[in-house]
């Protein structure tokens, strides 16, 4: 179902957590809201869901306006952040839980609830726990058993609000690929917060970026990285230098034998992977000295610093692949060229 | 068991022992001072009230219990209670979700005044009510012109009772669903349960065994209050003379067999609640 959110506004006293949000979501896109916490991505997400009521705005699913719906009408599906799991039931009843408290109208039968409870839980692949209770269970696992649930109900609409949020590094990176598969087998219209750009680009096909109550930028993942529409975005996502031109950027830019003529803004954006590193020939007087090195597996991140400036402003990263990293034959405190493949500027 | 439950169950451990060197005698002598007191003001009492309700043989003590204004007074202690703690158990919880659930002005308010007849004297929680409805009260010529009378009969001694042991609920209740926040009512709402259905089947069994403590609590309380009903009871033996009024009475009477009887039944009482409440405490930490 697709997802249309025109002109929302929610203030908290003071405090204006969203202004003006305009949002399409088409049918079957599995959507990423993503900012830095207190950006009002989870205000959004609840007021979408009806768990908050909008200041102003427009909230239709499919066309149709839900915006006074309540939400225990919208049919939605909600995965909290903790989970939310019914503490004092058995996971086959916190399952179940959506399909008993229909009225008697459109209740299914005992049998039905038993047949779309079990298939659910196998679904999450946790059939087996059915008769636990929620403190019995690890984190991964009430995070699916949440999710079981809210598909319980068959929403036409699927809210996860930080779903990996309270998880270990390890479980999060599984379930954030089974999260994706699921998504791809159920096409359900789905949109999940998250404050981390790494898990938005990953797992999202479409991400929206939200900054104090703004949305900055909505495109494919891939879009947003390579054209970030401003400053706030290309910081946000993924790693990059910043050179001010008024301050200290201009040196390492003529450094980087970047021309005046090439200079299309005030700051330049650079990702670590357009900085290309060559060493010194021994007559040129535009290097850099190569201060550390990290490995990060499949990459190599260098550390620069610039011996043109007082030697306090924050280094510069550029990485590469372990093979060239190699073939370059660097070691700490080489003097080094560098060169800038490409870079997004902003004023 | 569970890994939530563990950090709590950690916190309720006893201080370490060998981190306390205290000499042997000091910490004789504190035993020894704790217990004596427990003894002296506690179990001495306790038992005189046994041994003086049995003093004259226990026909004698029979003979008290079931005399015609022991009957009354037991029976009006009884109907007070089935008719105030039912009302302050519904009081309560909707006092403590009003005060959990929603963001409204006056709410710190609120939630002081709750705790006003606890810091109130009895003496003036019973007064408030001869003021307001007793003959010289604001409502009294106007009760009295419509045949209702309220003060020196049933209904005030319902309405004192009820004042005095409103807090007990809420109390309880307040920081309990504080704790355990919204999430889970809000689950339940998505997946398309109604408020009503949400109450019965979530917030309910979340709650119920902090909801059974504050009820005991109530009920002991509304059993065994004196002062606020002693005001505005008027005290007509076998009309308004509860349980403890009735025991003040006797004993005024030099019937002290009459007296202790009822103060037996009301240590009973005490020591049935004591029992209860450990159990109800014990219930709520398992889970």
């Amino acid at each position: 179902m697709s997802i249309s959110l025109s002109n929302i506004s929610k203030k908290f006293g003071q405090f204006s957590a969203l202004e003006h949000i305009n949002l399409d979501i088409p049918e079957g896109e599995l959507v990423a809201l993503l900012g830095p916490s207190g950006c009002g991505k989870t205000t959004l997400l609840r007021i979408i869901a009806g768990l908050e009521k909008a200041d102003a705005g427009r909230i239709s699913l499919s066309g149709e306006d839900k915006t006074e719906q309540h939400v225990s009408h919208r049919g939605i599906g909600f995965v909290f952040q903790h989970y939310a799991l019914f503490r004092h039931m058995t996971v086959f009843e916190n399952v179940a839980f959506g399909l008993r408290v229909k009225n008697h109208k459109t209740r299914p039968s005992e049998a039905i609830i038993r047949q779309k409870v079990h298939a659910l839980l196998e679904l999450v692949q946790l059939d087996w726990l059915h008769d636990r209770f929620p403190d019995q269970l690890s984190g991964g696992q009430r995070q699916r058993i949440a999710l079981a649930r809210a598909l319980a109900v068959e929403p036409s609409v699927l809210l996860l609000d930080e779903p990996f949020g309270a998880l270990d590094a390890s479980v999060r990176k599984d379930l954030r690929q089974w999260l994706r598969n699921l998504h791809h087998n159920l096409n359900v219209t789905s949109i999940f917060v998250t404050h981390d750009q790494e898990e938005a680009m990953e797992v999202a096909s479409q991400v929206v970026v939200l900054n104090h109550g703004r949305i900055e930028q909505q495109g494919a993942p891939s879009d947003i990285y390579d054209h970030p529409a401003n400053a706030f975005v290309s910081n946000f996502i993924g790693q990059t230098n910043i050179f001010d031109l008024d301050g200290e950027g201009n040196a390492w830019l003529q450094t980087a034998g970047l021309s005046m003529a090439q200079v299309q803004g005030k700051i330049a954006h650079v990702r670590p992977h357009d900085i290309v590193i060559e060493k010194t020939k021994v007559d040129s007087d535009t290097w850099v000295t190569l201060k550390d090195w990290q490995h990060l597996g499949a990459l190599i991140r260098v550390e620069l610093v610039n011996n043109g400036t007082t030697g306090q402003s924050a280094p510069v990263y550029a990485e590469m692949s372990n093979d060239q990293f190699r073939r370059l034959q660097l070691h700490k405190g080489d003097k080094v060229n560098l060169r800038i493949r490409h870079a997004h500027w902003f004023h | 068991m569970n890994t939530i439950a563990q950090p709590n169950m950690a916190l309720r451990e006893p201080i370490h022992p060998n981190t306390l060197h205290d000499p042997v005698w000091v910490k004789g002598s504190l035993i020894a001072i704790a217990i004596g007191f427990i003894l002296l003001f506690l179990c001495l009492p306790l038992g005189l009230v046994l041994f003086q309700a049995f003093s004259k043989g226990l026909t004698a003590y029979w003979t008290a219990l079931t005399q015609a204004d022991t009957v009354s007074a037991i029976q009006l202690t009884l109907i007070t209670a089935l008719v105030t703690v039912p009302l302050n158990t519904v009081f309560g919880v909707a006092a403590a979700w009003a005060i959990t659930r929603f963001e409204f002005l006056g709410k710190s308010v609120l939630t002081t005044l709750i705790d006003l007849p606890f810091s109130v004297s009895p003496i003036i929680s019973g007064l408030v009510f001869v003021l307001l409805f007793g003959a010289q009260g604001w409502f009294g010529e106007w009760l009295s012109d419509q045949g209702v009378k309220i003060i020196f009969a049933i209904p005030g001694i319902m309405l004192a009772t009820l004042f005095v042991t409103f807090p007990f609920v809420a109390r309880q209740l307040i920081p309990l669903m504080q704790e355990m926040g919204s999430e889970e009512e809000e689950a339940a709402l998505s997946l398309g349960a109604s408020g009503w259905k949400t109450f019965w089947l979530v917030t309910l069994p979340n709650i119920k065994w902090g909801l059974l403590y504050g009820v005991l609590l109530c009920n002991a309380r509304a059993m065994g209050e004196f002062g606020a009903v002693s005001v505005v009871s008027g005290h007509i033996r076998g009309l308004t003379n509860t349980l403890p009024l009735h025991v003040e009475v006797s004993y005024n009477d030099y019937d002290v067999v009459g007296a202790f009887a009822g103060a037996s039944i009301l240590a009973g009482l005490a020591i049935v609640t004591l029992v209860l409440k450990t159990a109800l405490e014990w219930k709520q930490h398992r889970t």
